[in-house]
């Protein structure tokens, strides 16, 4: 029993971390005031970009690299089109969703010609499990052997990377200058631009942090968690981290346990598929996949405390003139 | 007219027509950028899509997806609502659809079985839209958000369906059992003499798409609903004060919404695969959000759009045909710029315009 915890619980951090990732990258944007339904495509095109990177160079430090731009350039086109012409913000992220998955499709197979797929990736070019000092002495040793051997050691680095940003986003929000206009520009522009702050730049650096960490995320699809880009990869894995950033109300920590939950559900999915509970007969593995779903549905409706997005989210900001 | 302010036809013709030229063009250049001609990929889309009957046929059924799924946005965007769950309603839609069908074809002819898949395709969608829409009416949580979790839950529900419930006994396909006669709708070139569209499966729901779109104009610019539902979209604070009540108009303009999108199922299921299966909505619902903002949310707009957006498909699956380097997913690409250019970016080309116009009518305003 609590071997399979432990191992439940690996998968859930495994399956957590691209979540937790986009869930960040999705805080930084709509705290600034934007929103963002484009984490999906965002996630997708770096996941393609560093799977090619990676497959090209040999490098999977190259792969993050081009992963990273290529998400901040859709980040960028979406900051251009919402904070410089005052589009649509929702309209813009459902258009770089489209662009995404089909240029990655349509690019893929041009130039790898393997039905849309990146080459698979030697170990050498990937991120590999990370072993913490001692893990191998420690793992027969009860409970702790299992806990740190399994659970904390063994991941790849962006598994830590992506749990460190925890921490570093709540300190970049509520402890630094940068954080605090953040927060504000989300609210109210109007005051932040009346302080003499430009509120177009602001939220322009706020797209290109999201366009980082959505990077991130899907170079760890694509590098560490598979060994290879796959057509719509992503799955909706954007949506679940834009549900989790809801269901956590915008704020880091709970961002951490809403995509921790939505990790362990699917888990438990993988883990269920075909066995029957006791007493409750077999679950349908839908029923999992839609639960974080109807989850974030629920609290929206206001039975789970009340999720209030930031107040100028989705508005463009128009300067005052005389 | 002071500055700022262009006219009509700028607004409304030009506009929209630079915004596409520029969403073609770079199409063009990703083409260019595959190592194709762009030119020669234009000409194999547009005889593939209006060149030939069968093509015509095939881009009119893809047409007629459109329709419905961009009346549905349509409708929403004029309560100022962003209905982006019409991927979620037309696959439940499918299901009021194949319930109709599965009950009755066995025993009625088709004219019997249509208004009651009509009405479970309406009512289906319809249903799926009203818990977004009383959730945004009454505690304020925003319809976007929602209308996507609700796609999300409509997919696994479907699957669910399919695999447990309705699947056809014996069979590992999540799909239900093919209709009789009495739950398919006749092709368009077995009802009027004369057509022929070859294999293509366009059927009497173009008919009906036709009919949604009257019934659209006729409800939002010629009722006393739709009357509200612009004020509402225009402001509702004026809304309130002249009595409408936000509630009611966000819940019965979502249901509507929900409605038309559910409808696009009867195309799909009892018009062309004649049974009920996963995932056959396959992206029609999201690109209803194209349709109605390049028909800028006008019934004949969405025609034209719907008519645009069926040459791509057909054309775009000659295209594939022809040249295998462009795939399918250059459509997908296409739409992603359509979106792009035609929505989000859709004011890119003002500051521009409102220059040269003013500038052009400066001195005939002085003359006069």
């Amino acid at each position: 029993m609590f071997e399979m915890m432990i191992l439940i619980l690996d998968s859930t951090v495994r399956l957590s971390t691209p979540l937790l990732l986009a869930c960040l990258a999705g805080l930084y944007s709509e705290r600034s005031g934007i929103f963002d339904i484009g984490l999906e495509g965002k996630m997708l095109g770096a996941a393609f970009a560093a799977g090619a990177g990676a497959a090209v160079t040999g490098s999977a430090w190259l792969g993050l690299a081009c992963g990273i731009v290529v998400s901040v350039a859709l980040a960028l086109l979406h900051g251009f089109a919402s904070i410089t012409n005052r589009g649509n913000q929702i309209v813009s992220g459902v258009a770089i969703n489209f662009l995404a998955m089909g240029l990655t499709a349509l690019l893929g197979q041009d130039w790898f010609r393997q039905g849309g797929q990146t080459p698979p990736l030697p170990v050498e070019a990937r991120f590999t499990s990370l072993d913490w000092p001692f893990a191998e002495a420690l793992r027969d040793v009860p409970v702790i052997g299992g806990l740190y051997s399994e659970l904390l050691s063994g991941h790849n680095l962006l598994v830590y990377v992506a749990f460190l940003m925890v921490p570093f986003t709540w300190w970049a929000l509520y402890r630094t200058r940068f954080g605090l206009r953040l927060r504000a520009v989300g609210e109210n522009p109007a005051a932040v631009d009346t302080a003499g702050i430009s509120v177009t730049w602001l939220r322009y650096r706020a797209v290109i942090c999201t366009g980082i960490l959505c990077g991130v995320a899907g170079a760890y699809l694509s590098t560490a968690q598979s060994a290879s880009f796959i057509k719509d990869m992503t799955a909706g894995r954007g949506f679940i981290a834009l549900a989790a950033l809801i269901f956590a109300k915008w704020r880091p920590v709970p961002a951490m346990f809403a995509c921790l939950l939505f990790g362990f559900l699917d888990a438990v999915a993988i883990r269920l598929q075909g066995q029957e509970l006791p007493g409750i007969g077999e679950v349908p593995v839908q029923f999992f996949q839609a639960l974080p779903y109807i989850l974030t549905v629920v609290l929206l409706a206001g039975f789970i405390g009340r999720a209030i997005p930031p107040k100028a989210g989705g508005t463009a900001y128009v300067k005052e003139r005389t | 007219m002071s500055a700022g302010h262009l006219p009509r036809w700028v607004d409304y013709g030009l506009m929209p027509l630079l915004n596409l030229a520029a969403a073609f063009l770079v199409s063009g250049l990703v083409v260019l950028l595959i190592g194709e001609n762009p030119l020669e990929a234009v000409e194999i889309l547009i005889w593939g899509s209006l060149g030939w009957n069968e093509g015509i046929g095939f881009t009119l059924f893809y047409a007629t997806n459109f329709i419905f799924t961009g009346l549905a946005v349509a409708v929403a965007f004029h309560a100022s609502l962003f209905n982006i769950g019409g991927e979620g309603q037309a696959y439940v839609g499918g299901l009021g659809v194949a319930i109709a069908c599965l009950a009755l074809d066995r025993f009625v002819p088709w004219w019997v079985t249509l208004p009651f898949a009509v009405l479970g395709a309406a009512a289906a969608g319809a249903a799926w839209a009203f818990v977004p829409a009383v959730l945004q009416a009454r505690r304020g949580s925003h319809v976007v958000i929602t209308t996507i979790m609700f796609n999300f839950i409509a997919a696994s529900l479907m699957v669910y369906l399919l695999v447990n419930v309705m699947g056809k006994e014996g069979s590992m396909q999540p799909e239900t059992r093919t209709f009789e006669a009495g739950g398919r709708l006749p092709l368009l070139q077995d009802v009027i003499p004369g057509l022929d569209f070859g294999t293509a499966p366009l059927n009497l729901s173009l008919i009906l798409a036709l009919l949604a779109s009257f019934a659209v104009w006729a409800l939002i610019w010629r009722t006393k609903l739709g009357y509200e539902i612009r004020t509402f979209g225009a402001s509702p604070s004026a809304a309130v004060y002249a009595g409408i009540s936000p509630v009611r108009i966000t819940i019965i303009t979502m249901m509507i919404s929900g409605g038309l999108a559910g409808m696009m199922a009867i195309n799909e299921i009892m018009g062309s695969q004649h049974r009920l299966l996963i995932e056959f909505v396959s992206g029609y619902g999201f690109v209803g959000i194209a349709v109605a903002l390049m028909g800028r949310a006008h019934p004949v707009g969405i025609v034209f759009a719907s008519i645009l957006f069926g040459m791509l498909y057909q054309g775009g699956a000659e295209l594939a045909f022809e040249k295998p380097s462009i795939t399918r997913d250059m459509i997908v690409v296409i739409q992603g710029l359509v979106i792009l250019f035609a929505g989000a970016l859709e004011q890119m080309f003002r500051p521009a315009l409102i220059r040269m116009f003013s500038f052009a009518r400066t001195p005939a305003t002085e003359a006069a």
